[in-house]
C-alpha cells in the first residue's frame, strides 16, 4: 500500500507542475493517479450530475478543487440540529445560517421551530403560525394588541422579556427575537404597550 | 439478540434413556430427592446469573434446550438492538425475569433529517406488553424511539420498583410526561434526558417530583429546553442527598447554578446550564465566589453545560481541572487561548468534547496536557460546507502525537491530509472508533490533490481494534478495497458521498465479516453491490442506502429471496423533487423475525 513519504510536499508540487510529460496534464494513464482539478470534476460528475450546481460545471482550471457555492443538502454535514440550533442564534449576522426559534402555543402538545429569515414581514410570519397551529390570530394594533383574538402571538427577546409580536420594528423583532410563544387571548392582555 | 435468529438450529437434548432416568419419576411428581436434570438446572441457573454479558447468555442459550430455558428464566436485562427485529410478545414470552430493558429504534441517519418523521419506532406496543410481563421492571433504556405522555403515564403507574429512566435521541413527549414519571415513580434514581426533543407543555414538573428525601442519583436535563421553577429545584437538590450526577439546562443562570452547588457540594456529574450571568443583573452577582462553590465540589470528575458561556467565568472552573476525566465544551464558544488557560490542568482528562472554535492551537494545547484522552469530537459551530474552517490537519497530527491512548475520536473539519490521517493510524494504535467528517463533498487531500483512499487505508490497516469507521473526503473504491481488506473487525460503517461504483461496495460486503451496521448516502452504489452482500444481510442489524443507485427491482429481487430481511423503500421530500428515474430514494433493510411491520406509515413501501 502506497505510504506518504514525509517530504516537503510543497516542493515535490512545484516538481510536478513542471514535470515533462507525454499526454496531456491531467490524464490518468498512469499507474499513480495524479488528481488535478479536471479529473477530479470528471469523478464527481460521474455517478451524480443532480448534486452540483450551474456554477461548479463552468469551474474551469482553478487549482482549489473545491467548488464555490453547493447546493446546501439535507441532513449535510452530519450535525444534529440541535447543535446548529443552540449556536445559529449567536451568529444571526452570519449570511444563510438561519435564525430557528421554538414556537410553542398555550395548549398544544407540540413545539415547533422556525426559521425567522425566511420572513419578510410581521404578516408573513402570522399568516404561517396561523397555518402552522390551525389557529386565528388577527390583527395587531398599537392600542389593542391582539385584543379579540383567540390568540397573541408574544415572544421572548434578549433581555428575557415577554413581549407582543408587533411592538418593535421587524427588524428589531428579528434580532431579538428567541422564542416564541402563541398565548391565549386572555392572557396575553398584559403585555400590550400603551 | 442475534440467539434468537438461530433458535431452529438449536440441537436438541440427547433424549435417550440413562440409568437415573429408571428409578425417578418425572420433574413434577413427588420425590423426596431431587432429579439429576433438576439439580442440573438449578445448578445451572444459580450460574447463570453470573453470566451478565448478553453474547455470552447468547451463547449459552444455543447449547440446549434445558439451557435455554434456564437463559431465558434468568436474564434479567434484556437488550433489543432495533425494535422492529423482534415483537415485544415474543421477548416477553421467552424472558420472564426481566427487570432491565434497552431498546433502540429509528437508525443513526434519523439524526440528520433523512428519515421522514412518523417513520416509525414507537414505544407504545413495546410499554402495554412490559406493564403486563415485567411488573418488577426497574431500568428503562431506549435510544430513538418516539414515546407518548401516555406511554410515560402507563410507565408511571405499572411499575411500583421502577428505578431508571434514560431516554436517548427520543421524541414525541413533553414535561408533562415527565411530571408524571416524577410524581409517580417513588424510588426514581435515575433520570436521563439526553438529546431528546422535549417539548414545552409549560408544566412545571420539578415540583412533582415527592416532598420527602428522594433516592435521586441522576437527574439529567440540559436537552429540556424549557424554564425551570428554579425554587423548586433547588429544594428538590436540597434534599435529595444521593444525587451525583445533575446536567441542567440552558436556563439556569450562573448565579442559580451557585447556589445548586452549594447544596450538593457531593456531584461527580456536573452541567452547569448556561454558564453566564442572568440577564437581569443582580447585586448578588457581583458578590458571589464562583470558584469557590467549584472548589468545595471535591468529588467532580465530569463538566459540561456551558451553553452560553461568557468566558470570563472560566476561571471559575480551575479547581476542579485536575481532577476532571470528562469535558463537554461542544457548546462553548471559545477561543485557543480561553481554552488553554483551562486544558493546562487537566492532566487526567480521558473524554473531550469541544468546538472546533478553538482552532488547530486549541488542540495543540490539548495534546500537550491530556496525554491519557480516551476520547475527543471537535464539533464545527459553522457548519456549512464551503468556509475557511478552523481546525485542520495541523490540529489531527498534534492530537496524534500528543495523545497515544486515543480510542475514539470524531472531528470535523474543511480540509484535512493522507498525511495526517496515515499519521494517527499509526501514533494511535488503540483507536476504536475514527470518524472523520470532512465537510465539504469530494474534498481531496487539500494539500496533494489526491483522494482520501490513503489515510483510510492507512487508518483500517494500522489500528487493528478499530470496530467503528466514518469516511468522508474524496474516495475511490480503492478506500473501500483497503476497508473490505484489511477491515475485519469493523462493526459498524458509515459512508457519505464517497466510491466510483458498484465494486466500493462489494468489497465491503464481502471482506467485511463482522459488519452490522451499514449506512451509506449519496454514493453510486446499485443492485450489483446489493447482491453481492447476500451471504451476509442475516448477520446485519440493518443496512441504509440512501440517494444511491439502487433500484426498485433490485431490492425486490433480495425481499423475495430473504423472508427474514424487512426491506423498506421510501422517498423523502427532497427525493421526490430529483430526477431519480428508476433509481429508489432510501433503502432500509433489517433481520426481523416478524415480517413487515403493521405499524408502516403510507409513503414507506415494504417490499
Amino acid at each position: 500500500m502506497e505510504m506518504e513519504r514525509p517530504v516537503n510536499l510543497e516542493n515535490e508540487l512545484n516538481l510536478k507542475a513542471t514535470e515533462l510529460r507525454l499526454g496531456l496534464p491531467g490524464n490518468d494513464d498512469q499507474p499513480e493517479k495524479q488528481y488535478s482539478s479536471r479529473s477530479i470534476r470528471s469523478i464527481n460528475k460521474r455517478f451524480s450530475s443532480e448534486m452540483y450546481t450551474e456554477s461548479d460545471a463552468q469551474k474551469g482550471d482553478h487549482q482549489d478543487p473545491s467548488p464555490a457555492t453547493k447546493a446546501q443538502v439535507v441532513g449535510w454535514p452530519p450535525v444534529r440540529s440541535y447543535r446548529r440550533n443552540v449556536l445559529q442564534p449567536k451568529k444571526a449576522e452570519a449570511d444563510g445560517a438561519g435564525m430557528y426559534v421554538k414556537v410553542s402555543m398555550d395548549g398544544a402538545p407540540y413545539l415547533r421551530k422556525i426559521d425567522l429569515k425566511v420572513y419578510q414581514s410581521y404578516s408573513e410570519l402570522l399568516n404561517a403560525l396561523e397555518d402552522m397551529f390551525k389557529c386565528t390570530i388577527g390583527v395587531y394594533s398599537e392600542r389593542e394588541g391582539y385584543n379579540g383574538s383567540d390568540y397573541a402571538p408574544t415572544y421572548e427577546d434578549k433581555d428575557g422579556d415577554w413581549m407582543l409580536v408587533g411592538d418593535v420594528p421587524w427588524e428589531m423583532f428579528m434580532t431579538s427575537c428567541k422564542r416564541l410563544r402563541i398565548m391565549k387571548g386572555s392572557e396575553a392582555k398584559g403585555l400590550g404597550c400603551l | 439478540m442475534s440467539g434468537e435468529d438461530r433458535c431452529s438450529e438449536m440441537s436438541e437434548d440427547d433424549e435417550g434413556p440413562s440409568p437415573s432416568d429408571l428409578t425417578n419419576r418425572n420433574r413434577n411428581g413427588d420425590s423426596c430427592s431431587p432429579f439429576p436434570d433438576q439439580v442440573l438446572e438449578n445448578v445451572l441457573e444459580s450460574v447463570l446469573c453470573f453470566l451478565t454479558s448478553r453474547r455470552d447468555r447468547n451463547a449459552a442459550s444455543l447449547v440446549c434446550k434445558s439451557w435455554y430455558r434456564a437463559e431465558a428464566l434468568t436474564r434479567s436485562e434484556v437488550f433489543i438492538g432495533n425494535c422492529y427485529a423482534i415483537s415485544p410478545r415474543r421477548v416477553t414470552d421467552r424472558f420472564r425475569g426481566v427487570n432491565s430493558v434497552v431498546i433502540k429504534g429509528k437508525p443513526r441517519f434519523a439524526d440528520f433529517s433523512l428519515l421522514p418523521p412518523d417513520w416509525g419506532a414507537h414505544f407504545t406496543p413495546w410499554g402495554t406488553a412490559m406493564a403486563d410481563a415485567y411488573r418488577a421492571l426497574e431500568k428503562l433504556y431506549l435510544k430513538r424511539m418516539s414515546i407518548t405522555y401516555n406511554d410515560l403515564a402507563l410507565l408511571a403507574c405499572s411499575f411500583p420498583v421502577f428505578k431508571e429512566l434514560v431516554l436517548v435521541c427520543c421524541d414525541g413527549f413533553g414535561t408533562s410526561g415527565l411530571a408524571v414519571v416524577a410524581s409517580q415513580c417513588r424510588q426514581l434514581r435515575v433520570l436521563d434526558l439526553m438529546e431528546s426533543d422535549v417539548a414545552d407543555d409549560e408544566v412545571d414538573w420539578i415540583s412533582c417530583f415527592p416532598e420527602n428525601e428522594t433516592c435521586l442519583q441522576s437527574l439529567i436535563f440540559d436537552c429540556v429546553d424549557c424554564p425551570i421553577n428554579f425554587e423548586a429545584l433547588e429544594q428538590l437538590v436540597a434534599r435529595s442527598p444521593s444525587l451525583r450526577k445533575l446536567r441542567l439546562n440552558q436556563h439556569i443562570s450562573l448565579w442559580q447554578l451557585h447556589r445548586l452547588m452549594s447544596r450538593a457540594p457531593q456531584l461527580t456529574h456536573l452541567g452547569t446550564g448556561s454558564f453566564s450571568p442572568s440577564e437581569v443583573v443582580s447585586q448578588n452577582d457581583q458578590e458571589l465566589n464562583y470558584d469557590s462553590a467549584f472548589a468545595a465540589c471535591k468529588s467532580l470528575v465530569c463538566l459540561s453545560g456551558f451553553r452560553e458561556i461568557v468566558p470570563d467565568y472560566l476561571p471559575a472552573i480551575y479547581p476542579v481541572c485536575d481532577n476532571l476525566t470528562s469535558l463537554n465544551f461542544s457548546y462553548a464558544n471559545i477561543n485557543d487561548e480561553q481554552l488553554k488557560s483551562v486544558i493546562r490542568h487537566c492532566r487526567k482528562l480521558q473524554i473531550f468534547w469541544v468546538l472546533d472554535s478553538i482552532c488547530d492551537e486549541g488542540l495543540q494545547a490539548v495534546a500537550a496536557t491530556c496525554k491519557d484522552l480516551r476520547e475527543l469530537r471537535v464539533f464545527p459551530i459553522d457548519a456549512r460546507e464551503d468556509i475557511e474552517g478552523p481546525v485542520s490537519e495541523i490540529g489531527l497530527q498534534a492530537i496524534s502525537e500528543g495523545c497515544r491512548r486515543l480510542q475514539s475520536i470524531l472531528y470535523f473539519c474543511q480540509r484535512m491530509t493522507n498525511a495526517a490521517v496515515i499519521a494517527m493510524s499509526k501514533n494511535c494504535p488503540d483507536l476504536v472508533a475514527f470518524r472523520l467528517c470532512i465537510m465539504g463533498r469530494h474534498r481531496p487531500d487539500h494539500i496533494t490533490g489526491e483522494p482520501m483512499d490513503e489515510g483510510f487505508g492507512a487508518i483500517v490497516k494500522n489500528c487493528k481494534k478499530l470496530t467503528r469507521l466514518a469516511v468522508s473526503g474524496l474516495l475511490t473504491d480503492k478506500a473501500f478495497g483497503y476497508i473490505g481488506e484489511y477491515g475485519k473487525l469493523v462493526r459498524t460503517l458509515s459512508v457519505a458521498f464517497a466510491g466510483d461504483s458498484d465494486m466500493g461496495l462489494k468489497y465491503v460486503l464481502e471482506g467485511c465479516p463482522r459488519l452490522q451496521k451499514l449506512e451509506i448516502r449519496d454514493s453510486p452504489f446499485g443492485d450489483l453491490a446489493l447482491s453481492s452482500g447476500l451471504h451476509h444481510y442475516y448477520n446485519m442489524r440493518f443496512l441504509w442506502m440512501s440517494s444511491c443507485k439502487v433500484t426498485r427491482r433490485g431490492c425486490e429481487v433480495i425481499a423475495r429471496q430473504f423472508p427474514r430481511l424487512v426491506v423498506e423503500v421510501f422517498n423523502s421530500e427532497e427525493q421526490e423533487g430529483r430526477e431519480t428515474g428508476d433509481y429508489i430514494g432510501t433503502l432500509y433493510m433489517y433481520r426481523s423475525l416478524e415480517g413487515p411491520r403493521a405499524d408502516a406509515p403510507e409513503f414507506v413501501h415494504i417490499l
